[in-house]
């Protein structure tokens, strides 16, 4: 090899051992964003996704003037596009839809995250390159959410212009606001499982038992989860024969924080109330006195700000779970060795 | 060179230092140690004759990067120094208080059999696992604290590498370019070049889940180029590849090193294939390294004998009256192996003396071979049994 030969590899080699370090992260997402749009489990969720807005859309399409009646007030008429629901059938709406699909997506994108590095035998090559080793997790996080929040987004500009083409429904500023914000919390929520889903090909080595075990938990918290939690409330906060009325409803407000822990609850009572103006409370009511007293309350429709408000503790504790979960995820994948 | 085995290798020290969790400090260096185990017992049993304050100085300089990397030569690429790396639940450490020094321009064979801890020493130089002791230099910089400068100079190919079997072999070098920062046009110009180099041409847009086990082997390679490092780490290259395609990876490598000016460090447990290309090979036992050095010097032995087989047509108990009274002879004593066999230990050459008195005798020579020319002779003499190595 001749001497410039020689050189010119040396300037190269000096020119490229100076590039900076930051955006690892973003090579990363980039690189799993194609591969996430690439696969068929992507087609799946979408064809899914786009069930969930069709089948009510087209049970309703008929019932969605009556449904105008129906509904309390003008304002929230571009919502029920959202929320309006097949005859006898209560759950064919598509936020409830959402609702179910949303913990599918974030397991659906993540519960092969890592594990599927390690048993391609692709891990020890791609932490060989100049990237930090958190920029792994932090870009297969990244292109999962944005891939979801894609979908979702999708998801809504397409019913809401179906609403507006077809059936001639324009929607208020506040109406885009509540779905947006609706789309935010949604979003959070699916950001939820995908860090769960995450944690759980950190920790699971085989992928496939990631998979099981990631649809398991979601099935029992959605199934069961509010049956085990009233059965585990009862045994911690008991409600005895001879406690003060005080004492009683003391616990009785411990035993809905409690139910309220579950990050199913916390995204359904969200949601209920951001796309539903007309709800004033997520408090159930506890007293016969409460019951009345909601029962006389005139229905009024809140703002945006007043029913973010309302659903602001929720949340904030599902962005807490969120934040754990993901943090959980992180520190393990950080401490876990290359080789098994 | 401090390459402490260097300078007395040998089974019996070896086998000696593993019972021991003391680390012998390098020599001349600290407060006099002793050869393991023993002494430090003694001390145990004798309190009274411990000297605290020497101690806690060996102790000290034992750990100070400055005094530990006071010895190291200029052109040195990669240094460890009491590199130890423990893993719970395993018994012993799974690399013991390593010393190593390897030159700029240099290939060196990191040999010893499947959990001898080869894998763990080179995650540590890349700075992928943590040392739990010890200083490791891999172009003057420490892995544990600048990762992504060690990593933007040192290719690494890892053993049983792995691609993303939906995308092609030019697609996952490219992605590889990426995370390297490398611009697009140039990565394109250089990924060309590495395909050919590595003869994927044709491969090249095929997807990896295609390819043959020699051919990911060989895009590996390409991968670790990708990058243009200085450095280039090759875990177990060679392994579960037919005998054609390892020696067309050896050829490729050759060739590779002597254009490039690249310092290797490849490990294996097969001998005979870094034995062509290696310009100083050490042995690995239990995590530790049992001997080092060029592969001549190391066939020659501590004790610099040379250990000749020979075997006559009748009864080998003949030789011994012929060879015991030739100068230079030491010792004569029955091959291990095979019972035709005599093994004469001399201390320089006495080949040709020995032959010539053979034949004067009249014994028809039917065997003769120096010991030590190949790396499996060297191997069993460096490296305890594979039976007891988990």
């Amino acid at each position: 090899m001749s001497a410039d030969v020689r050189s010119k590899i040396d300037i190269r080699r000096a020119r490229w051992a100076e590039r900076a370090p930051s955006g690892g992260w973003r090579t990363i997402a980039a690189k799993e964003i194609g591969d996430h749009v690439d696969s068929v489990r992507f087609i799946v969720l979408l064809l899914m996704v786009g069930l969930a807005a069709a089948v009510p859309l087209y049970f309703a399409a008929d019932a969605i003037r009556d449904a105008a009646s129906r509904v309390s007030g003008a304002p929230a008429l571009f919502l029920a596009l959202f929320t309006i629901s097949v005859q006898d059938v209560g759950f064919v709406r598509t936020d409830a839809l959402v609702a179910l699909l949303a913990p599918l997506l974030g397991i659906a994108f993540g519960f092969d995250a890592v594990n599927v590095e390690r048993s391609q035998g692709t891990l020890p090559r791609l932490l060989s390159q100049p990237i930090h080793r958190d920029d792994v997790i932090n870009g297969k996080f990244a292109a999962g959410l944005a891939v979801i929040a894609l979908m979702l987004t999708s998801l809504v500009l397409i019913i809401g212009g179906f609403g507006m083409l077809r059936l001639g429904i324009v929607p208020e500023l506040s109406e885009v606001a509540r779905i947006a914000a609706w789309l935010l919390v949604t979003i959070l929520y699916v950001a939820f499982w995908l860090a769960f889903a995450t944690l759980l090909s950190v920790v699971i080595r085989r992928s496939a038992s990631a998979a099981l075990v990631g649809f398991g938990i979601w099935l029992g918290l959605v199934v069961f989860g509010a049956l085990v939690l009233g059965i585990l409330a009862n045994a911690l906060f008991p409600i005895g024969p001879n406690v003060t009325f005080e004492e009683g409803l003391q616990t009785q407000g411990l035993r809905d924080l409690f139910l309220r822990l579950s990050p199913h609850t916390l995204y359904q009572d969200a949601v209920s109330v951001i796309l539903n103006p007309g709800i004033t409370s997520t408090v159930r009511p506890t007293t016969i006195g409460q019951l009345f007293a909601a029962q006389e309350q005139l229905p009024t429709l809140l703002s945006l700000e007043q029913s973010l408000l309302l659903v602001w503790p929720q949340v904030v504790v599902l962005v807490g779970l969120t934040v754990a979960m993901f943090a959980l995820a992180y520190v393990l994948f950080l401490r876990q060795e290359v080789r098994a | 060179m401090a390459d402490d085995p260097t300078a007395a290798p040998g089974p019996r020290r070896g086998l000696n230092r593993k019972k021991v969790r003391a680390r012998p400090l390098p020599a001349g260096r600290a407060a006099p140690v002793g050869a393991g185990g023993s002494d430090r017992d003694e001390r145990a049993a004798r309190p009274w004759e411990v000297d605290p304050v020497a101690e806690a100085r060996a102790e000290r300089l034992a750990r100070d990067p400055a005094h530990l990397l006071a010895d190291v030569p200029d052109d040195a690429v990669i240094v460890a120094r009491r590199l130890t790396k423990e893993y719970p639940g395993l018994g012993r450490p799974a690399v013991d208080s390593l010393d190593l020094t390897i030159h700029a321009g240099e290939v060196f064979g990191l040999l010893g059999p499947n959990g001898a801890g080869k894998t763990t020493t080179v995650l540590m130089l890349l700075g992928l696992t943590e040392p739990t002791d010890g200083i490791v230099r891999v172009v003057g910089l420490d892995p544990t604290r600048e990762p992504l400068a060690v990593k933007r100079r040192v290719g690494y190919l890892p053993d049983d590498v792995g691609f993303y079997p939906g995308m092609s072999g030019r697609e996952n070098l490219h992605y590889t370019a990426r995370l390297n920062g490398i611009p697009r046009r140039a990565a394109e110009e250089r990924i060309a070049e590495l395909l050919a180099e590595v003869r994927l041409e044709e491969a090249a847009d095929r997807p990896v889940e295609q390819y043959s086990r020699g051919m990911r082997q060989r895009l590996g390679i390409a991968d670790a180029l990708v990058k243009d490092p200085s450095v280039l780490i090759l875990d177990e290259p060679t392994i579960a590849i037919d005998p054609a395609g390892v020696e067309e990876l050896l050829a490729l490598l050759r060739r590779l090193v002597s254009e490039r000016r690249l310092t290797v460090l490849l490990s294996s447990h097969i001998l005979g294939q870094v034995q062509s290309l290696c310009d100083r090979v050490g042995f690995f036992s239990r995590g530790r390294l049992v001997a080092a050095g060029p592969l001549a010097e190391l066939a020659r032995g501590a004790d610099r004998t040379v250990r000749l087989e020979i075997g006559i047509d009748g009864d080998p108990a003949a030789i011994d009256p012929v060879a015991a009274p030739l100068p230079g002879v030491v010792s004569i004593e029955p091959h291990d192996r095979d019972p035709r066999l005599r093994i004469v230990n001399a201390h320089e050459e006495v080949t040709a003396a020995l032959t010539a008195a053979l034949a004067r005798e009249g014994h028809a020579l039917v065997h003769l071979r120096r010991q030590g020319d190949d790396l499996l002779e060297l191997y069993r003499r460096y490296v305890p049994e594979d039976g007891d190595v988990r």
